[in-house]
């Protein structure tokens, strides 16, 4: 955090207030057709088995190389985390036992790794904005996959995902809330999305996070004992799997005990946390550097070719909106999550008024992509067309509910604005003579409230203008109509 | 004429290319000399059909005038390398039915070069060992025998063992080994032939089974420095496929062995001269070696490489430790030995499965190289270990910087001694490298050259250490002493 303002969230127990200290580590999995050391494909979905190379069986013999690729993605997204980028790294081997992990060590790094501190800007739901560290980010591969439900007594192995390339993504202990780090992995997909380094889609598991959560007493300075949640996989998992800990350890702690550091799992059914291994029983991992590969060295311009191919990213392009179109932080910060729907909002307010786009496309066309279960590059209404139907409205040729109309009948057919307009003779009358026509009809119809409004109820005149409105099938110009009812029935 | 499984690789090619006798015949003769002298168990696998077949596309290809360096000269692969199709053991249990879908860098040079694999030779369990003891496919015999003792049976070295073995025993012309600390230099002292560990990085580890990592070095064995020159000119080569490897170009090694000596500088290191365990017979071979470099014209300086010592303790870090990590995945999973019983955990197969499948060297390195990178003693021992490896090629450096172009040394303190002195303390065993060990960690190139044979009518070698890929030299000051020692002394098993 940028400064300790009084905690904003905070758990009351019964000997007083606790805040949380979150702390993430996401695994994302690098978008690359190859794998980390191996040629061996990527393409998630595949059958078992069938991307393995002799590399990722670790048979004997076999030695790594490594695809530079994965390394232009892990520098790539270091220059989007603005984060300092190591020109020397080093790859560890981490040593550990399992059945899906082929090596008997998963190749990564430790002391060295390939970026270092750098900075995540937490977009708020209340338009503010939080400031957490980056601790680190390191390349690594990603075991296989066990499954236990194949056989009634064996486990069956698939090694297609063995070797390929991870970045863990270490933050700093900054988060204060579920609500903030939920915020934190929102932005950080929404950052690897723009950079094109990871697809973010953690119900596919190309992106997991891992939680360190503590506690203590509001106004405590120090750290107490945290635990490690792995593997969630989701932003609603995660936040809810903050809260249980949490309340945990504020349990523990309260109960006169102390909190040990571990490893838990989160189960979403129950709602809780349970132990996955001890401190005791942690492995110990023996990293030592890799001799089967070299230190990994690259030069300034590396990474200037990399940086110079960078999008502009979402911060950047918050800041645009909020200066140049004039929007304000918060439809700034909902128009650029998603890169495609921050081009289509560009394209809606190029030479347009940009809050009126705005409005259009966050509480217009989001609603209706929400409703209809697509994204935006699915959307029924092209920004050309939404742009259109804005120019309509912009030059008086339909009202504002007219408009309404029109974008539905948009949404359904796909037409043009204008061709709907015209065809089904939708254009606002601007005509005085058919407007004074419609008044004095509706005025002959109601002499009584005519009375009322010379009476000094000018309040009423609304109701005229609706009634006006209704005769003309809202085609009338809504402020012709008011300006011709005050002449004629208050002279 | 000599009997063909006497020719040097150099003179047996010229027959070949002269159309004196065939591939084919080659083969053939040393397919039945590996008959006869079986008994030395120098192969673990001897491919007698794949060795036909190759003998006879190479004499395709010599009648086509489409011969290779290496073309139709039979050889021994150390059991180590990968061969495509053909069972690879590394001495082990665990790996006792491996058969690899694959072929290793080297191997496949020597392929392309024209050369017939005769078989896969022993050697110690994953290169681990100097004697050949502890193979799972039994101990090699070396066919020198002592003057004194001639029933006695010795050992050949390790661990390439069987590859030397067989080089003496003229079951093949050359053979590939391996050389982590010295297991291609020190079997081939024990056995009277040429060996060369080449500089870290000049020959592909691809397909190699991995010992220690940032060690290992595949090298020719042959019966001349001719010989190791041409062998070493067909194996060595970048590799993109082996990170470590260097992108260098192999030059003729073969052809700058004949330069001779004259003017080299050539380092004599104080510290080979240990108290213990060092024979003064090896000491005046030693003098010897020098006088002979120095009456081909070179001279001769005394060096100091003062942390000659630390190297076998840091050797027994660094080694065991890469070793502990390389053998995890021999862990009956996905290849190889699996020894589970019904009910059993994953745990209880790993446990079942490296325990049959392990022997105790390998079991011993394994336990100490885990305890060197464990948390709390890894600064202690690795790092350590590590700043030692540091300052040791800090020491060569310092005299080839001083203008010495070669340093000439002992191979082994001792000559080989008995299978049955059953040598069970490790340390003694460990002893056999302690003029190996530093070059290895040095990553630097080193040749034993058989010079003389000790009193009891064994053959010694002494070793030439170059420049980092200046095998060049190092093969020139070879050839000098080979010619000045006219080593030409054949084990008594072949003259009976």
């Amino acid at each position: 955090m940028d400064a300790t303002p009084a905690p904003t969230y905070v758990l009351s127990g019964e000997t007083g207030d606790w805040e949380v200290v979150i702390g993430l580590e996401v695994h994302a999995q690098v978008i690359s057709h190859a794998k980390l050391f191996s040629g061996a494909s990527t393409t998630f979905g595949a059958d078992p088995n069938s991307q393995v190379s002799l590399v990722d069986a670790a048979m004997p013999g076999m030695l790594p190389v490594i695809n530079r690729a994965c390394v232009e993605q892990a520098v790539r997204t270091g220059l989007g985390l603005r984060a300092h980028i190591n020109h020397t790294s080093v790859f560890a081997r981490k040593n550990y036992f399992y059945a899906d992990l082929p090596q008997g060590y998963q190749i990564s790094q430790y002391e060295l790794p390939i970026v270092g501190e750098g900075t995540l800007i937490l977009d708020m739901p209340d338009g503010s904005s939080r400031t957490v560290g980056i601790e680190r980010l390191h390349l690594e591969q990603d075991a296989g996959k066990s499954m236990h439900d194949q056989h009634p007594s064996k486990s069956f192995i698939d090694l297609n995902r063995s070797g390929v390339a991870l970045m863990e993504i270490v933050s700093k202990p900054d988060m204060r809330s579920p609500e903030e780090a939920g915020a934190y992995l929102r932005k950080l997909r929404s950052i690897l999305r723009y950079l094109g380094t990871c697809d973010g889609n953690m119900e596919e598991g190309s992106m997991r996070a891992d939680v360190n959560v503590s506690v203590r007493k509001v106004g405590e300075t120090g750290l107490r004992t945290r635990c490690e949640v792995k593997n969630v996989n989701s932003v609603r998992f995660v936040m809810q799997a903050i809260e249980a800990e949490a309340t945990r350890h504020i349990e523990v702690w309260e109960s006169g005990g102390e909190v040990i550091q571990e490893t838990r799992l989160f189960d979403p059914a129950k709602g809780e946390t349970r132990s996955m291994r001890s401190k005791e029983e942690a492995h110990d991992y023996r990293y030592f550097p890799d001799p089967d590969l070299l230190p990994l060295e690259f030069d300034d311009a590396f990474v200037d070719g990399i940086r110079a191919t960078l999008p502009e990213l979402p911060d950047d392009k918050k800041a645009r909106f909020i200066s140049d179109v004039g929007l304000t932080p918060y439809d700034a910060s909902v128009l650029v999550v998603d890169r495609r729907e921050a081009d289509f909002f560009e394209a809606v307010a190029k030479d347009r008024d940009g809050k009126t786009a705005a409005n259009w496309v966050i509480s217009t066309l989001f609603g209706t992509l929400n409703k209809m279960g697509v994204g935006i590059d699915e959307s029924p209404v092209s920004a050309e067309n939404l742009g259109k139907l804005i120019d309509l409205i912009a030059d008086d040729t339909i009202s504002g509910r007219i408009a309404k109309d029109v974008y539905e009948i948009m949404v359904e057919t796909g037409e043009a604005p204008d061709t709907i307009v015209e065809e089904r003779g939708l254009k606002q009358v601007k005509d005085t003579g058919a407007i004074e026509a419609a008044i004095d009809e509706v005025m002959a119809a109601n002499p009584d409230k005519v009375e009322q409004v010379r009476g000094g109820k000018e309040k009423l005149l609304g109701w005229f203008t609706g009634q006006v409105m209704k005769a003309t099938q809202g085609k009338a110009n809504p402020g012709m109509v008011n300006d011709l009812l005050k002449k004629k029935i208050l002279g | 004429m000599t009997t063909l499984t006497d020719l040097t690789i150099a003179e047996a090619r010229k027959g070949l290319d002269a159309k004196e006798f065939t591939a084919a015949e080659l083969t053939e003769a040393h397919l039945a000399a590996m008959e006869t002298h079986a008994d030395l168990n120098a192969y673990i696998t001897p491919t007698p059909e794949r060795a036909r077949e190759m003998a006879a596309a190479s004499d395709a290809r010599i009648a086509k005038g489409e011969a290779g360096a290496m073309e139709g000269i039979p050889i021994a692969m150390k059991d180590l390398f990968c061969t495509d199709g053909t069972r690879t053991t590394a001495g082990s249990n665990i790996l006792g039915t491996f058969v690899p879908p694959y072929e290793s860098t080297v191997s496949t040079n020597l392929w392309n070069a024209g050369a017939v694999l005769l078989g896969k030779a022993n050697l110690d369990e994953f290169a681990m060992g100097s004697s050949n003891e502890t193979s799972a496919f039994g101990n090699v015999v070396n066919p020198w025998t002592r003057t004194d003792q001639p029933e006695r049976k010795l050992v050949p070295g390790g661990s390439s063992g069987g590859s030397a073995s067989a080089v003496a025993a003229r079951i093949a012309m050359g053979a590939t080994g391996t050389d982590t600390g010295g297991s291609i230099r020190q079997p081939a002292s024990f056995c009277g032939i040429t060996g060369l560990k080449p500089t870290y990085g000049r020959c592909s580890r691809w397909g190699i089974v991995a010992f220690a990592s940032s060690l290992d070095q595949a090298g020719p064995m042959a019966r001349t420095v001719e010989d190791v020159a041409l062998m070493l000119g067909a194996m060595a080569g970048h590799d993109p496929k082996d990170s470590t490897s260097a992108p260098i170009a192999v030059p003729d090694f073969a052809a700058a062995i004949e330069q001779g000596v004259a003017g080299l500088k050539v380092g004599i290191p104080k510290e080979y001269r240990p108290e213990e365990g060092f024979s003064p017979e090896i000491d005046a071979i030693w003098t010897r070696g020098m006088e002979m470099l120095r009456d081909a014209g070179a001279e001769t300086v005394d060096i100091s490489l003062p942390h000659t010592k630390y190297a076998l303790a840091a050797y027994y870090i660094v080694a065991p430790a890469e070793a502990s990590s390389n053998l995890a995945r021999y862990d009956g999973v996905r290849y190889g030995l699996r020894v589970v019983e019904d009910g059993d955990s994953l745990n209880d197969m790993y446990c079942k499965t490296r325990g049959a499948g392990f022997g105790a060297e390998v079991k011993r390195r394994i336990l100490i190289g885990t305890y060197a990178l464990s948390a709390g003693y890894y600064d202690a021992y690795y790092l350590k270990a590590q700043k030692v490896r540091a300052l040791i090629a800090r020491d060569f450096k310092t005299a080839f910087d001083s203008g010495v172009d070669v340093i000439l040394t002992p191979t082994t303190p001792s000559a080989a001694f008995g299978l049955d002195e059953e040598i069970t303390d490790p340390v003694t065993m460990y002893l056999n490298d302690v003029f190996t060990v530093p070059t290895s960690l040095a990553g630097l190139p080193g040749l034993s050259v058989p010079v003389a044979l000790t009193e009891a009518g064994l053959p010694q070698g002494l070793q030439l250490i170059g420049r980092p890929f200046d095998e060049d030299t190092v093969l020139r000051a070879g050839r000098a002493l080979e010619k000045a020692a006219a080593f030409t002394a054949k084990p008594r098993l072949l003259e009976g």
